[in-house]
């Protein structure tokens, strides 16, 4: 492969991002089942947020690059003003209407001939997942599409070198801990750091930073055009309903918190829960 | 390639130390359900060192298993299981391949997927198949407030990760027969090595608990947390909580129940002081008896509870606490006065 930190001197570290809808805006309306995002302020991928300051802290400890790569509409260019105001050196914005309809074996394919037009890179950073995409699954299929390793539930980096790191993965009931050969993608949980607000100063810098936008076409050189957006997705969403049928509830009102508390009991009996 | 080549439906089957993940029981469950339906067969690969289960996973359906058994598959290397499953998917060919969406299969199948150039779907919450043998993939997205239904019209295999425990266990045959199938593990990549692993003792995972007594925003203290504990010790089940408490830090990440947390589906689950957000109903909307303890009547936990109590729950807790010790000790005071008779 290409890349690698040998014949540059520079470390440089991708950070993956997406723009969201504000969770909480998003609503479903109980007559149609439609999903109304009209509403929803469109947001950084809040878990994005602790990738963008894994890579700072890299930053911080060995030099370098901090590049943020997202794809999405133009407005996404707010969500990397932002990864720039939060400390981020260069902002790529991937837009085109053929990236449209994109799912994650689409949406990974995409990434990575950014990221393989870019040339030189150690590190990538994902988030754990997106709140709307909500999959986890980008992360990994980046690293497979660019030939790198990489681990996910990344919750503590031990150390790192220009040429390794060491991390300590979440597993369902406990950890474990993983070296891998750089360069190489993590993809990071909420709990691995506490971002910080950007500073003001740095936000209104960030207003004026260019962000440079690569469509389709910029891509074409790298990658196959056929595999990208909806074309290149082998998943289709073929029907969105509400989340279930309503259960039969017995609801116990009125009296005494004493009787209710005998009433719970007689329940938790004749079940065999006592 | 087309895709009447591809034929069977496969199972990952996940171990640790050699144990396998019940959550493999639940997708030859449902694997061999859509393999009976589309008349195919059922595969499962398990990966592994000095493995024991074998036998277990054709008694609960699998017709061949495919077993790499090397110690350099002991432990989970997403780059080597990558390269034997890749590997295996190209020889056999399955129309569909499941994995449990736990740590290791959310980090194992997109990477497989990406390899074969085939879709995934994430954390099915159900699945079924067409007569020509199509996977319907049915997932919650947007935070649980909708459910969307997936297909993979073309490519092949069809592949998704399935949510522990939402998912019946496959009915266990010890008369069934299938074949084990040896296969060798050619693993040279060492640009990932696991240098250690561990499990934390005492408390096993909610996930495991056939009882569950959650807290919520409710609680006015994280003190307060004590008396869903003494009810949680009372009936021997496990405590929940759902997110804010959570991210207050009351109680650890893994007591949190829901879409960002665990998926849980016990015997039994009393929810107090919990509103029932779509977030947090995805977690736990599969138990199968749910009791919701909540002072306001209109709390749309209520829609999913089997029973519902209105009532402030630091007023009905303490007085059932009260109840379940009074009951007790008169059922052990009528048992010790029985038994002193004969
Ligand atoms: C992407 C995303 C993921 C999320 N994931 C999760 C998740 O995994 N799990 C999760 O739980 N949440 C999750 N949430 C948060 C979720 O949206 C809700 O905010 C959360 O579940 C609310 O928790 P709660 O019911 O404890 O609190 P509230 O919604 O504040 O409800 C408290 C309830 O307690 C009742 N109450 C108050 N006092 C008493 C009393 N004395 N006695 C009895 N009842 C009382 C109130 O009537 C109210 O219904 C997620 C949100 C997002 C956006
Ligand atoms: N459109 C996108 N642009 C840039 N990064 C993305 C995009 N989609 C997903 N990612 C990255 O992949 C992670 C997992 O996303 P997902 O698979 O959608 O849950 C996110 O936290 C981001 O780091």
């Amino acid at each position: 492969m290409g890349h690698g930190a040998k014949d540059e001197k520079e470390f440089n570290v991708i950070v993956l991002v997406k723009q969201v809808p504000e969770a909480e805006d998003v609503r479903i309306d109980p007559d149609t089942g439609r999903l109304d995002r009209s509403s929803a302020e469109a947001v950084t991928n809040p878990f994005d947020l602790n990738a963008i300051e894994v890579a700072n802290r890299i930053k911080e400890r060995l030099g370098g690059k901090v590049t943020c790569i997202s794809m999405g509409p133009l407005r996404a260019d707010s969500t990397l003003r932002d990864s720039l105001a939060r400390g981020c050196d260069r902002g790529i914005l991937l837009s085109d209407k053929k990236f449209g309809g994109a799912d994650t074996l689409a949406t990974s394919y995409t990434l990575s001939c950014a990221i393989k037009k870019i040339g030189s890179f150690d590190l990538i950073v994902c988030g754990e997942k997106t709140t709307d995409g909500d999959t986890g699954q980008v992360g990994p299929e980046v690293a497979e599409q660019l030939d790198i390793p990489h681990a996910c539930f990344v919750e503590e980096i031990k150390a790192i070198t220009e040429s390794s790191l060491v991390v300590r993965r979440k597993t369902e009931n406990g950890y474990m801990i993983l070296e891998l050969k750089l360069p190489a993608l993590i993809s990071v949980t909420k709990d691995i750091n506490e971002p910080p607000l950007p500073l003001l100063k740095n936000k209104i810098k960030a207003r004026k930073a260019e962000i440079e936008t690569w469509s389709a076409s910029d891509l074409s050189e790298i990658g196959d055009v056929e595999r990208f957006g909806l074309t290149g997705s082998p998943t289709r969403v073929v029907n969105v309903g509400s989340p279930h049928v309503e259960k039969e509830t017995m609801m116990i009102e009125g009296g005494s918190s004493r009787e209710k508390a005998k009433k719970l009991v007689d329940i938790l009996e004749d079940l065999g829960f006592l | 390639m087309s895709s009447s080549e591809y034929e069977g439906v496969m199972v990952f089957a996940q171990q640790k130390d050699g144990k396998v993940h019940p959550v493999t029981y639940e997708l030859l469950g449902k694997g061999r359900e859509m393999a009976d339906k589309i008349g195919e067969s059922l595969f499962c690969v398990l990966l592994g060192s000095g493995m024991e289960e074998v036998d277990e996973l054709i008694y609960h359906g699998a017709d061949r298993v495919f077993l790499y058994d090397d110690p350099s598959l002991q432990e989970f290397n997403v780059l080597h299981y990558k390269k034997c499953i890749v590997d295996l998917v190209e020889e056999e060919k399955p129309k569909i391949f499941l994995l449990g969406a736990t740590t290791i299969g959310r980090s194992l199948g997109p990477r497989v997927a990406a390899a074969l150039r085939t879709g995934l779907t994430a954390d099915c919450t159900s699945l079924d198949v067409d007569e020509e043998g199509n996977l319907i993939q049915i997932r919650p997205a947007f935070s649980g407030s909708v459910m969307a239904t997936i297909k993979t019209p073309k490519s092949r295999p069809q592949m998704a990760t399935v949510r522990y425990r939402v998912m019946e266990e496959a009915k266990r045959d010890t008369s069934r027969r299938g074949e084990a199938i040896k296969k060798r593990a050619r693993i040279e990549d060492t640009r990932i090595r696991v240098l250690e692993r561990k499990e934390f003792e005492g408390e096993g995972s909610i996930v495991d608990a056939d009882i569950i007594v959650s807290g919520g925003r409710g609680l006015k203290k994280a003190e307060d947390l004590r008396i869903i504990r003494e009810v949680a010790d009372l009936l021997k089940g496990a405590v929940g909580a759902s997110r804010p408490i959570v991210d207050d830090r009351w109680i650890g990440r893994q007591h949190q129940v829901g879409l960002s947390g665990n998926t849980v589906r016990p015997k039994l689950y009393i929810a107090c002081g919990i509103s029932g957000s779509v977030q947090h109903l995805a977690g736990m909307r599969n138990s199968n008896f749910i009791i919701a303890i909540n002072k306001d009547p209109s709390a749309p936990i209520f829609k999913e509870a089997h029973y519902g109590f209105v009532e402030d729950l630091y007023e009905l807790l303490p007085e059932l606490i009260a109840e379940i010790k009074r009951r007790r000790g008169m059922k052990t005071a009528c048992i010790t006065e029985r038994s002193m008779r004969i």
